[in-house]
């Protein structure tokens, strides 16, 4: 029961940050109707741009503080907004209206580019990333880590944001139409292109913040770290109906848990596999994901 | 007229057939790399059916690739042996036997493959299709990592070094030949009417789905035999040698050639195996160099650099038909 439990707990973490990336995936989805595959190489730079300004601050900031720890994390993810949204300028705009395939393909190519001169840059090697002193605490025979707790509260604190941002201010409503309906949305006056710029910023900005959590928890960071959590959360923004918010953020957390039981049980070497496992069983029974709604395809 | 082609696969065929004689005295190294290209062309040319002809983008070529050097490494290594001593036979006619069942094996493995990745995966489309694919790829990965049979992640050592340039190219020269063949056939009309637009293929009487999973299973055997080929020329196979970043590769081959441009595809095979050597001075720039040229490419020219040349041959030969991918 207690191994259970802890397992429940591992996931939930995991699962927490997959939720933050799947997040980006879906948003972007739900706006340009493409799978930015660039989008887990944000979050490794995310990790990497925390690394860099905690380095880089590391005389003026009080080291392993909560308050050092907030401006760190805020700068890394202004840094990442700002990647992302000279990302889609750069790479996707110019492609808006030509086929996806070449926007998928274009997407491929962003996506290698960061992480090999992410390789060049950082150097392949795995660097070790402290941002707070972490701590194990026991409850009830659970173990806890502190930054496990950080990654609990942080996430929630985050979607609420999410919600709020994308609920109740103006430029959320806007996001909404716009993924609604493109034309509509801009014959009523809605700026297309600052918004689609808007939603990448956002969805760069989780990015970083789960990068940051995911280096809190895992050992090393390094420039290919972002691959197999990118693919993970595409596949949780798949699972919870892609394009659908909420959706991704309950795909992230079913997903992580699976997975954190898989890794505690015989089949561990498998752990990786099951992600896609998952996947194609979702696309087979029930394609539009668990909270969308399949959508007919007119001629 | 009806012959041409057939004249031309032999011819080719034949030239094939002295290669050999030039190997000899070539430099090792010089061959390896020259195994690759024919290798990589013919991964090339058997993705293009799929993603270039059919307009299926899949991302799972380098799984097939697996399961067929897996399988055809394995077939010569465990059963090689056991059938020449049963045929009492060790001349070089008796081994090419046994190169060609393993061949033959691995290419049916990945074909297996592909008709069980193809048929449920192929009710999605585009970026969906994409992902499934490559996750499938990534499966057979995982499960080959985790077979002690062949190794598991340590790698499996494949016994004899088959491969040479005779097969390589002449393997490479069928493959392009069958392709042209079948989608220049009035059959093979029916790929071209699927990446043209589905549900007007499908209002004129074609089975799509049935297209779709005969240029998955097509292709999947083509791979196959190249990574039967691989497998004899590397004699050794690792899982981690056949992850994703290979399929990119494959899929850059096809971008870059023009998709459904069977000759800018094998241009771009050469290209692109050969580029990565001539960059080994500057090899820690070599993926970056890459991935822009990927970029740059689909904002410039979207149909492949070899479009115009595909189109010129189209008008010298009457073949090669580049398709147009302005829409989707």
């Amino acid at each position: 029961m207690n191994e259970f439990l802890q397992q429940l707990l591992n996931g939930l973490a995991l699962g927490a940050i997959y939720a933050l990336i799947a997040l980006g995936y879906t948003m972007v989805y739900g706006v340009l109707r493409f799978i930015n595959f660039a989008h887990s190489d944000v979050f490794m730079v995310g990790a990497f741009a925390a690394y860099y300004i905690s380095n880089g601050l590391a005389r003026w900031l009080p080291p392993e503080s909560i308050p050092g720890a907030v401006i760190i994390m805020l700068l890394a993810m202004a840094v990442c907004a700002v990647l992302g949204v000279v990302v889609e300028k750069l790479a996707y705009r110019p492609l808006r209206d030509r086929s996806k395939l070449n926007v998928l393909i274009t997407a491929i190519g962003v996506s290698l580019f960061l992480e090999y001169s992410g390789q060049l840059l950082f150097g392949a090697d795995p660097k070790t990333f402290r941002l707070l002193p972490s701590r194990n605490v026991e409850l009830g025979g659970l173990v806890l880590n502190s930054n496990q707790l950080i990654v609990f509260g942080l996430t929630l604190v985050l979607l609420l944001a999410l919600r709020h941002i994308v609920m109740k201010t103006r430029i959320g409503t806007a996001m909404r139409a716009v993924s609604f309906n493109h034309q509509a949305a801009a014959l009523m006056g809605i700026n297309i292109d600052s918004v689609i710029s808007f939603t990448f910023a956002l969805g760069s900005a989780l990015a970083a913040a789960a990068g940051i959590l995911y280096a809190m928890n895992y050992p090393a960071i390094e420039p290919l770290m972002g691959v197999m959590p990118g693919l993970k959360a595409f596949v949780a923004a798949v699972l919870g109906g892609i394009g659908n918010i909420p959706g991704a953020a309950m795909g992230g957390v079913l997903l992580g848990m699976v997975e954190s039981f898989v890794r505690g049980s015989r089949y561990s070497t498998y752990a990786d596999a099951i992600a896609f496992a998952i996947l194609i069983l979702i696309l087979l029974f029930r394609p539009a994901g668990l909270l969308g709604k399949s959508v007919v395809e007119k001629v | 007229m009806m012959n041409r082609p057939k004249t031309l696969l032999l011819v080719a065929l034949g030239c094939c057939a002295l290669l050999p004689l030039v190997g000899q005295r070539m430099n090792p190294y010089f061959l390896y790399v020259a195994y690759d290209v024919a290798i990589n062309i013919i991964l090339a040319v058997s993705l293009n059916l799929i993603n270039g002809y059919t307009g299926q983008f899949s991302l799972g070529h380098a799984g097939f690739m697996a399961a067929g050097a897996y399988t055809a490494g394995v077939a010569s290594t465990q059963l090689g042996p056991r059938l020449l001593s049963m045929m009492g036979a060790e001349g070089a006619l008796a081994h090419a036997g046994v190169f060609l069942l393993a061949l033959l094996l691995g290419g049916l493995a990945a074909a297996l493959t592909g008709l069980l990745v193809g048929i449920p995966s192929l009710r999605l489309k585009g970026d969906y299709l994409a992902i499934v694919t490559l996750g499938f790829g990534e499966i057979i990965r995982v499960i080959l990592q985790n077979t002690p049979a062949v190794g598991g992640s340590r790698g499996f050592s494949v016994a004899m070094g088959y491969t040479n340039l005779f097969w390589s190219f002449g393997l490479a020269v069928v493959t392009i030949y069958f392709v042209l063949t079948v989608v220049h056939s009035t059959y093979g009309r029916g790929f071209i009417a699927v990446h043209d637009d589905e549900v007007a293929a499908e209002a004129m009487g074609i089975n799509t789905t049935r297209y779709k999973v005969t240029a998955f299973v097509t292709g999947a055997f083509f791979a196959g035999i190249a990574g039967g080929l691989y497998a004899h020329s590397k004699q050794f196979l690792t899982p981690t040698g056949f992850d994703f970043i290979k399929s990119i590769e494959i899929v850059v081959m096809v971008i870059l050639g023009g998709m459904g441009n069977t000759f800018g595809v094998v241009l771009a095979a050469i290209l692109l195996t050969l580029l990565p050597e001539v960059l080994r001075p500057v090899a820690q720039y070599r993926m970056v160099l890459y991935s822009l040229m990927l970029i740059v490419l689909m904002l410039t020219c979207p149909q492949g650099l070899f479009a115009r040349i595909g189109s010129l041959l189209k008008r010298r030969f009457g073949t090669g038909a580049a398709l147009e991918d302005g829409r989707a």
